[in-house]
Order: C-alpha cells, then sequence, then structure tokens
C-alpha cells in the first residue's frame, strides 16, 4: 500500500523521487563526444597558426578566439542551442559555451536598447565566471607573492 | 596520438560536468563557476601545467583552462611586476577570450537575430 | 469549505476564439483553431508586442463569431504571464471595454469564465468577456533562458503554449453552441513543497486535487457524472501525481479525465517535454476542441479546472516553494 501523498512531507519525497531524470548515458555519451571534438578541433587550429609561423601562446590564445568567434556566429544562426539539446555539457563546458552565454542574452535583449538591454545584460550568465575566476586569480596571486617575500 | 589525448582528456571533462548535471542539483552556471575556480586551484598547486601538457587542447579548450589561465597570469604577473601582478595578472591573461566574446557577441547580436527552433 | 457558486442566470457562451502558432497548429488538435500564423513574431517587432497582438486578434475574433460589437461588452476579464499582464492589457489598447487584470498564472481562463459568470450573476453586467494569452519566448525570457542559450530541458520541464484564446459569455447575445457556465468554484492556493521550476506539474497537482475533491464533496456529484473532466496544463508529470491523489481522495476519475497540456501536442513526436503549460494551454484546447465537442453533441457537462503556478523568477532564485491554484468551472449544455 503506497503511503498517502495527500500529506506535504509525504507528497515532497514521493513526487521528488519520482520526476524522470535525464538519460544520463546517453547524455554523458554525448557530452563526451561533442565536447571532446570541440576540443579537437581547438587543436586542429593551434597546429595550423603554429604550422604558419605563430608562437605557440599567440597560437593558443588565437585558438579561444577562433572558438568564441565561431560559437557567435553558430548561435547567432540558430544553432549552437540546438546542438546543445543533444550535447549538454559538451557545448557547455568548451570556451564555445562562454560565448554562446554572452551572445544569447545580447541577442535577446536588444530589444531592450542597445545599452541598458544588450549591453547590460550580455553577462547574466557569463558574469559569475569572469567574476569567480577573477577572484581566484587576484587570491592566488596574493598568496603565490606572500609566498615568495616569506621563502 | 595527440588529438587522441585531446579528444580523451576534453572529452572526459564535459562528460563529469554532464553527469554532475544530471547526478545532483548543479545548475549549468553553477558547473561552470566550479570548473573555473576549480582550474585557478589546479594551477596554483601546479598540477594543471602538466595536464596542459599532456593533452594540449583537451585542457585548455574548456573552461576549467580559463581558470588555469587566470592563475597563471596572476602568477606571472607577480614574478614580474610584484603585488600588483595579483591583480593585474589574471584579467591581462584571458583578456584577448572575454574581448573577443564581448565584441563577436556584440556584433553578431546587431546583424542577427534570436529565434525559437520551433517554428 | 467554502461554497460552489451556482449560477441561475444561465450566463451562456456565445462565441470562444483561438489564436495559436505553428507548434500549436501542428499537434493533435490542430484543425480547431480558428488562426494560426508561422510567424513567431505575428509581424510585430517584438515577441512582448507579437503576443498583445494575439490578444487583440482573438478580441476581435471572438466579438465577430459572436456577431456582437465593442459597445455590446460591458466588461472584460483578462490576463497572462509576463509581467504585471502588459501583453493583455497592450492587446485591449485600443478597445473601449472596461478592463479588470486577473493574475492566476495559467488558470487564468477559468479564472476569467468564473469571473465573467459572477459579473454577470450580480447584475452588473449582462454581457462580459474574457481573454488570457501565452508566447513560447516571451516566458522563455522572463522564467527560464535567452532564446539561443543552449541548455538541456529536463524531462518534467514543459513546453509553453503559444496562444491566445477569448470568450464571450451573455445573458442576451444569441448562442449557437447552448453552452453556459452552470457552476464556478474557485481554487485556494495551496504549497506542498515542490521548488523546481522544472517540475511545476508536480507544483500544481496538490492545489488541483484540492479543488476536484472539494468540489466533488461539495456537490455530491461523481466523476462519472460527467462527459470530460479536463485539467490545464499539469504535464505528464503533474497530471500523473494527480490522478494518485485523487484515488487517495476516494475518487475513480474514469476516461473522461484528461490534461489540456496533454492533448495540445503529440508528446512522442514534438519535442514538447512533459506537455503543453501557459495561460493559452486550456485557453485554446477549450475555445477550440471542448467547444467543437459541445457543438457537434460529442459531450454535454464537462468541468474544466485551470491550473496556475503561482511563481516569479525572484521567489524561483530565493529558493521559495512554488504555490499553486485551480479554480474549477463547470460548463453544460442541455
Amino acid at each position: 500500500m503506497q503511503k498517502s501523498i495527500l500529506d506535504k512531507e509525504e507528497y515532497i519525497k514521493f513526487a521528488e523521487h519520482r520526476a524522470k531524470r535525464t538519460n544520463s548515458v546517453k547524455n554523458t555519451a554525448a557530452a563526451f563526444i561533442v565536447g571532446g571534438l570541440i576540443c579537437v578541433l581547438g587543436q586542429l587550429l593551434c597546429d595550423l597558426y603554429m604550422m604558419i609561423g605563430i608562437s605557440e601562446d599567440t597560437s593558443c590564445s588565437l585558438v579561444s578566439i577562433s572558438l568564441i568567434f565561431l560559437s557567435c556566429l553558430f548561435t547567432a544562426l540558430g544553432w549552437y542551442d540546438r546542438l546543445a539539446l543533444i550535447a549538454g555539457a559538451g557545448t557547455l563546458v568548451p570556451i564555445t559555451g562562454f560565448a554562446n552565454a554572452v551572445i544569447s542574452p545580447a541577442l535577446d535583449y536588444k530589444a531592450e536598447g542597445l545599452v541598458a538591454g544588450m549591453s547590460a545584460k550580455m553577462f547574466i550568465i557569463a558574469g559569475p565566471v569572469i567574476v569567480y575566476g577573477t577572484i581566484a586569480s587576484v587570491i592566488y596571486g596574493l598568496i603565490y607573492y606572500i609566498c615568495t617575500v616569506l621563502f | 596520438m595527440v588529438y587522441l589525448k585531446v579528444f580523451l582528456v576534453g572529452g572526459l571533462l564535459c562528460a563529469i560536468a554532464q553527469l554532475l548535471i544530471d547526478k545532483t542539483k548543479m545548475t549549468p552556471a553553477r558547473i561552470l563557476v566550479t570548473y573555473v575556480v576549480g582550474g585557478a586551484v589546479l594551477s596554483a598547486v601546479g598540477l594543471y601545467d602538466k595536464i596542459a601538457d599532456f593533452a594540449k587542447a583537451g585542457a585548455t579548450v574548456p573552461l576549467i583552462g580559463f581558470g588555469h589561465l587566470l592563475a597563471k597570469g596572476a602568477r606571472s604577473a607577480v614574478e614580474n611586476e610584484g603585488l600588483i601582478g595579483a591583480l593585474t595578472g589574471g584579467l591581462t591573461a584571458s583578456a584577448g577570450g572575454i574581448s573577443a566574446a564581448i565584441v563577436f557577441g556584440y556584433i553578431f547580436a546587431l546583424l542577427f537575430n534570436s529565434k525559437p527552433d520551433h517554428k | 469549505m467554502k461554497k460552489i457558486y451556482s449560477f441561475t442566470k444561465r450566463p451562456t457562451i456565445s462565441a470562444t476564439s483561438t489564436i495559436v502558432g505553428k507548434e500549436e497548429k501542428n499537434g493533435p488538435l490542430g484543425e480547431y483553431f480558428d488562426c494560426c500564423r508561422d510567424d513567431t513574431k505575428f509581424g510585430m517587432q517584438t515577441w512582448e508586442l507579437a503576443e498583445s497582438e494575439m490578444v487583440r486578434m482573438a478580441f476581435d475574433t471572438v466579438l465577430k463569431k459572436s456577431k456582437l460589437c465593442e459597445d455590446d461588452i460591458d466588461i472584460i476579464f483578462a490576463g497572462d504571464l509576463i509581467n504585471q499582464c502588459t501583453s493583455t492589457s497592450f492587446g485591449l489598447i485600443d478597445k473601449s471595454i472596461p478592463y479588470v487584470g486577473l493574475y492566476g498564472a495559467c488558470s487564468t481562463f477559468a479564472e476569467g469564465l468564473m469571473s465573467a459568470a459572477v459579473y454577470i450573476e450580480t447584475g452588473f453586467a449582462d454581457t462580459a468577456a474574457c481573454a488570457t494569452s501565452s508566447h513560447f519566448c516571451t516566458a522563455e525570457r522572463q522564467f527560464r533562458f535567452p532564446i539561443e542559450y543552449g541548455c538541456q530541458r529536463t524531462p518534467t520541464a514543459q513546453y509553453t503554449v503559444t496562444g491566445a484564446a477569448s470568450a464571450i459569455l451573455s445573458t442576451k447575445a444569441e448562442s449557437p453552441s447552448g453552452v453556459y457556465v452552470m457552476e464556478a468554484l474557485p481554487g485556494i492556493v495551496r504549497e506542498f513543497g515542490i521548488k523546481d521550476a522544472n517540475n511545476m506539474g508536480a507544483a500544481m497537482a496538490p492545489a488541483t486535487a484540492d479543488t476536484i475533491a472539494r468540489y466533488f464533496s461539495l456537490s455530491g456529484n461523481k466523476p462519472s457524472d460527467f462527459d470530460m473532466i479536463l485539467t490545464g496544463d499539469l504535464g505528464a508529470e503533474g497530471f500523473e501525481l494527480l490522478k494518485i491523489m485523487m484515488k487517495q481522495y476516494g475518487y475513480e476519475m474514469g476516461t473522461g479525465f484528461n490534461d489540456c497540456g496533454l492533448m495540445i501536442y503529440d508528446l512522442k513526436n514534438q519535442d514538447v517535454g512533459a506537455g503543453g503549460s501557459g495561460c493559452g494551454c486550456s485557453g485554446v484546447v477549450f475555445g477550440g476542441y471542448v467547444m467543437e465537442q459541445f457543438m457537434s453533441g460529442a459531450v454535454k457537462d464537462v468541468l474544466l479546472i485551470g491550473t496556475g503556478a503561482l511563481l516569479s523568477p525572484t521567489t524561483v532564485m530565493q529558493n521559495l516553494p512554488i504555490p499553486a491554484v485551480a479554480h474549477l468551472v463547470r460548463l453544460k449544455k442541455d
């Protein structure tokens, strides 16, 4: 006999337990393949840039910039979110996901104007990445400085 | 061979994120923040340089590499400029990516409009 | 336990109208809707204005179908999901009709029918209208992510119906359908601890079960007395939970029991998660499909239970549970 879910406590437990979770195996495989391929594309570009005589460090930056360019283009054409429906974290975790998070609100909020809309809303999703990344780097820089002074 | 390593490590980092989304209540935004901070920490303890040497783009393209880039930037700036480097290093190193996202995002947002997938 | 409103003046539906987008047109009920546009912007600059345009079209269509003019309408009850109900107010901006804005989230259509019937019963109005709308893109922008943001939907998440519906109730105007609002029971806000905004069906099921169970216990009617008992937009997940809850209340709901969110799309072949949601969902399913069933004589006695999840983007971010409400109207044809 099933417990009565007319009671709030029982209801929460029952509803949360039965809520269908995503098909993890399929999703994880898709994320692995798509994410891996985006990285391979990055490596391909990197090797290409180095072949034409660009230094390794600059090539590395150029790879990020190229992938960001492609991600913005694909998002603008309406393809990136469709790929993401299948790939999940495979399109979220690479740097292309960061670019998608910047441009997608910009596209949407154009209707509210170029300043208060598009530009102000650009970082509603990607902002935390920069905030926490910057804070982490500053803290590390401080610790590193203290270490170099002390030792 | 390099490409296989790139594929495996890059794919693995994405697969872990997917499992975190599916199996825990972490939202995508929290995953990204965790990855960036995690990358900075791994870089700080000297691990990420090794991973990046091994997997190249497989380690630098995922956002965890962005955290590594920020930390690496802060470290080299402190070495060269002292204390002020802690504040300038991270964003200087990542300026290319952030500026690219802003500029390309801005231009493409001007030129295109969002459209829902379902017509 | 509050009492059921029994209307003695027979507020009769003189006409209903339905405006939908392409995805709804492609669904199993596509043929029942009055008007469909492929253009998600309905020829307007923004999606918000598109939704207003849908409200305007729905209201103009219902006027035309009922052969009434603006002056005949004493009052209109209308609302939508977007901040401060602006889709509705902008849509009705050119109409010289007294307007009462409603916010019942996705229960707005049932809430509107009930309010209009109550106004007619009191005698303050002879002819009253109601209208509601929802648009996939405006809802997506307000409640979820930007349209082009790449993310997966959880299987319990629902898909906002692009649709607007309007109805006119009158004691005077002629009515080819002969359907009248016989009874109504307003819902009570219920909150059962569900916090997941991607599982709104589960958040709304307890409020829905509460309203339906109160109705049966107050009226003495049984589920089998009705040809159809339709909930608004619980979707696959919420509707399953509701069925379990109704059984535990002691009611066997029978075959006429269904959910508009499950009826409007083909869940297998249209990528819509757990089904349709939004104010427009129950509005267009009732205004299109159910009215047609009344006309053809296939049904004579129907319960429509509008279901609304009363959350806002702010309450979700503050991690508050989702309250819900469900309003019941009984529609009958002699």
